[in-house]
């Protein structure tokens, strides 16, 4: 991740770490359309409750929601921080980021204790298994988010990140943005549509 | 620099070499194509005859189970990827991938898996099973539910559903890799239209991989919750549907068998020109046609399920789609055969695998074409008439391709000539033997043997031409062993291979064989899709001096792509032993490779 | 807030693009308007008079949503097309097996009508 920045001659003209991660995130696209389907399919089909009508709570949702959307603007001045080689900001703005992600995942903390106390576990329905491999596998994109975000953080305080691998930033920015366009399905599909 | 590769264990545990990974790659699929390939004979052993006795029941559902799978995903995916890793980066004019130690990371992933998959033949005792042998045996597509605890209570479905998981990893981080490579690295003056079609295949190849096996994945993982935490994915009693495995299993599935046959109809794109001395027939048409297979791949997968009731609406959609597809396909054949036509040919033994896998392949895609239509797959489906087709396309499409591609780059690779004799007596064998062991199977198939039963009575009629097909698949074996021994005296004794011993027109033939570890000693600028040869238009280019002119930087290698991969067993181990704590500790070494290898001073 | 990026950290040797940033100023805009469109959302979803119309208004928004975030935090907008050609199929894909597998399961290409998989 933060060895000397490429530059080798490319035949597109494009760093490949950013093509390579393009094409990871066209990959993952795959990955959460079969578990966001797989969701669909068998909405309504639970033969008992909880039901997602009894128990998602969409005020909460929403919350959550706004925290992940401003952990995007956070990431994205973070990355316009480092890029201009102003790593005071640069820092801030990439702890803040990973702080908020923090707080989605202790959100989701919150709402699964919340819905397993409430009799909804893996095992006791359909609307069980499929919300929580979805939004599980979310949550862990997110953790894996969080983690590399503390680590980019870390890197900064020891003077190791600057504007010269910024690259390394703009990649993280992407996978960051796209946790969080998955979730913007997510919470239109699985919480608002019911 | 010396040009001269280290020598020594650690350098081949720590190799960051597209050269030496391809080169592990090709020996250990082929170690596994031999294992798969005994699974075989003993299938065809117990088969030989109504009512045989070599197997139990349920070691024969292991070993149809594990023969498909070990075939596919530990055979011949893996020895497409030796070429992929050892010739792309050659023919792009490039010095290696994008991502040397992720491509190390891919193979010893593989590895890993491979052995984790194969380690099921071995430890029943562990699992205090009344046998020696778990391995899988729900079939290499494992339908639900017969997969689910309930009718698979021991560890059989676990380690396939691990190992699978495993070997999704190392494909998908090959995917990406070759992804760049080959957009991204190629030499000067190689435009996208000027690539050999092996790498276009390649391409389209990955394309498929990286977008395909998200989706096993997601079956897999929903697989692996209903085994270990109750979870209903595929359980009727829930209001599921055991329809959802079979959906997501060939959503993936059929992109699978284009990643199949692609890389082999990309080797013989190359050794056709290569031996008829004249210019692939019509490459653009080859190549859009190759990237409209990849396209069409996705809207066919229900074709696998004709049989369960999808309503005539959406069986008439699937039988048509199937149906368009077989034209870009069809298109390459008259490709090829116009290729040939009126060139200067020369009859090696890699263009008489080239030759055969065009015409295996069609018998195979008529079988094949048979299927698209649901009322006759109706009939089909299930039996032996699609163990032929699969087997048409697959042995006679992919293994003969890949035959070819050993025979044409044995010399680069080895720097040792194979023996066109030896080579001769292999090709005619395994020829013959294939078609004695797979074209019964048409017929045994409608008339009435179901796949995947252990034994069947005589009163099915079916018993001589059974025997025919058991002694062509020993055929086969035989012909196996005349190409060990080939291996075998290349190595010992076999004539060391000039540059180019073909006359090829690819940038490959352009350096030693096998190449100095720096591939190019000054990376050639490409004008014509043919640099070797004199064209209308272009001379032959001249090929890099053998001293480099100016020194060049080499990676060195790094432990971390093989640290981390030892991770994934480690996290397979936990579920299989029940131990939780375990995930963590395999976790840990793959976040702990992952940062050392990051943080690891690396110039490509 | 008008800082211009771009250009500065990018310049590698001949080998990088080097597009125009959009500035912090457009990044801040973006995230107002992500905000009113997810409180539209919950809007939607509240407002029984919008009831009827609930799943196209939600996908709209959502989809509004997504293709701010994918154009502009993730530069897809200014990058090269070819990111944009490199994501797009993938995505494509994906919607067209999400569309499919829905009208398979749910009914609508069997002439049973909504008796579900067979």
């Amino acid at each position: 991740m933060a060895h000397a920045a490429t530059t080798h001659h490319t035949s597109l003209g494009l760093d490949n770490r950013k093509v390579a991660f393009w094409a990871f995130i066209g990959s993952e696209c795959l990955l959460f359309t079969a578990l966001i389907s797989t969701y669909l399919v068998y909405k309504g089909r639970s033969v008992v409750g909880p039901y997602p009508h009894e128990i998602l709570n969409i005020p909460f949702t929403s919350v959550s929601t706004f925290d992940l959307l401003m952990s995007s603007l956070m990431m994205v001045l973070a990355l316009a921080a480092v890029q201009r080689g102003d790593m005071k900001w640069g820092k801030i703005w990439l702890f803040s980021t990973a702080l908020l992600g923090l707080v989605f995942l202790g959100g989701q903390v919150i709402e699964f204790t919340e819905f397993v106390h409430k009799g909804l576990t893996l095992s006791t329905n359909l609307f069980g298994c499929t919300f929580f491999v979805l939004t599980g596998t979310h949550g862990a994109h997110v953790a894996v988010g969080v983690l590399w975000l503390l680590t980019l953080w870390m890197r900064a305080l020891q003077g190791k990140l600057g504007p010269a691998n910024a690259m390394t930033v703009e990649i993280t920015g992407l996978y960051w943005h796209f946790v969080d366009v998955v979730w913007i399905v997510i919470f239109t599909v699985v919480y608002l549509i019911q | 620099m010396s040009d001269a590769p280290p020598k020594g264990l650690t350098s081949w545990l720590t190799t960051t070499d597209h050269k030496r990974i391809g080169l592990l790659y090709f020996w250990t699929a082929f170690g596994f194509f031999l294992i798969g390939g005994l699974e075989a004979l003993v299938i065809r052993a117990q088969l030989a005859q109504p009512n045989g006795h070599v197997v139990s029941a349920e070691t024969f559902n292991q070993l149809f189970t594990m023969h498909g799978t070990t075939m596919v995903f530990l055979a011949l995916m893996p020895l497409s990827a030796a070429f992929f890793n050892y010739i792309i980066p050659l023919q792009i004019g490039a010095r290696d991938v994008a991502f040397p130690r992720l491509n190390a990371f891919s193979y010893w992933v593989f590895l890993l898996g491979g052995l984790l998959l194969n380690a099921s033949w071995l430890v029943g005792p562990l699992f205090h099973a009344g046998a020696l042998n778990v391995a899988p045996d729900g079939g290499w597509f494992g339908y639900a539910n017969l997969t689910e605890r309930q009718f698979s209570p021991g560890p059989n479905i676990d380690f396939w559903q691990l190992g699978l998981q495993i070997l999704g990893i190392s494909s998908l981080a090959a995917g990406f890799n070759f992804i760049v490579t080959i957009l991204n690295m190629r030499a000067p003056g190689m435009t996208m239209m000027r690539l050999p079609v092996f790498v276009w295949m390649t391409l389209v190849t990955q394309f498929l991989i990286i977008t395909a096996f998200p989706v096993i994945t997601v079956a897999l993982v929903f697989l692996m919750f209903d085994r270990l935490f109750g979870a209903h994915f595929y359980l009727t009693s829930a209001g599921a549907t055991p329809l959802l495995w079979q959906h997501l299993f060939w959503l993936f599935g059929h992109p699978e068998v284009y990643i199949l046959i692609l890389p082999a109809m990309g080797v013989v794109s190359e050794v056709l020109p290569t031996f008829a001395r004249k210019p692939l027939f019509g490459y653009t048409v080859v190549v859009y046609s190759g990237i409209l297979i990849g396209l069409m791949g996705w809207g066919v997968w229900s074709h696998h399920m004709f049989s369960v009731g999808l309503g005539p609406i959406a069986d008439s959609v699937f039988a048509s789609t199937t149906m368009l597809i077989a034209i870009p396909t069809g298109v390459k054949i008259f490709n090829w055969i116009g290729t040939l036509w009126g060139g200067s040919i020369r009859g090696t033994t890699a263009l008489k695998f080239a030759v055969g896998f065009i015409a295996m392949f069609i018998i195979g895609g008529l079988s094949g074409v048979s299927h698209a239509s649901p009322p006759a797959d109706l009939q089909q489906t299930d039996t032996y008439y699609v163990v032929a087709h699969i087997h048409y396309v697959l042995f006679g499409g992919t293994v003969l391709g890949l035959f070819a591609g050993i025979y044409y780059w044995w010399p680069k690779m080895t720097g040792r000539l194979l023996s066109e004799s030896l080579g001769r007596w292999h090709f005619w064998l395994q020829f013959i033997g294939m078609n004695l062991a797979f074209f019964p199977m048409h017929l045994i198939g409608l008339l009435g043997m179901p796949r995947r039963v252990y034994t069947y009575s005589p009163e099915l009629g079916v018993g001589s031409l059974n025997l025919v097909s058991t002694v062509g698949a020993f055929l086969i074996g035989v012909s196996i062993l005349v190409f060990l021994l080939n291996v075998w005296r290349s190595g010992r004794r076999g004539q060391a291979a000039p540059n180019d011993p073909w006359g090829g027109a690819t940038l490959e033939w352009s350096i030693s064989s096998p190449p100095p570890v720096y591939n190019f000693s000054v990376i050639p600028t490409v004008t014509s899709r043919l640099p070797r040869w004199k064209t209308e238009h272009h001379e032959p280019m001249r090929d890099p001096p053998a001293i480099p002119p100016a020194p060049i930087h080499v990676p060195g290698g790094s432990w971390w792509p093989l640290v981390a991969a030892c991770g994934f067993p480690v996290m397979a181990l936990s579920v299989l032993a029940h131990t939780l704590w375990l995930v963590f500790v395999g976790a840990a070494i793959l976040i702990f490779g992952i940062y050392r290898w990051a943080y690891e001073p690396f110039e490509v | 807030m008008s800082v211009q990026e771009g250009g500065t950290a990018m310049h590698e040797e001949g080998s990088l693009e080097h597009p125009v940033h959009p500035t912090a100023d457009v990044y801040l805009r973006v995230g107002a308007v992500l905000v009113i469109l997810t409180v539209l959302e919950v809007g939607v979803f509240y407002v029984p008079a919008f009831h009827p119309v609930l799943v196209p208004v939600l996908l709209v928004l959502s989809a509004a949503k997504f293709t701010l975030v994918v154009m502009f935090y993730m530069h897809l907008k200014a990058d090269s097309k070819f990111f944009t050609f490199l994501f797009g199929v993938p995505l494509l894909l994906a919607v067209g097996v999400m569309v499919a597998l829905l009208f398979l399961f749910l009914g609508a290409l069997t002439l049973r009508g909504a008796a579900g998989p067979g």
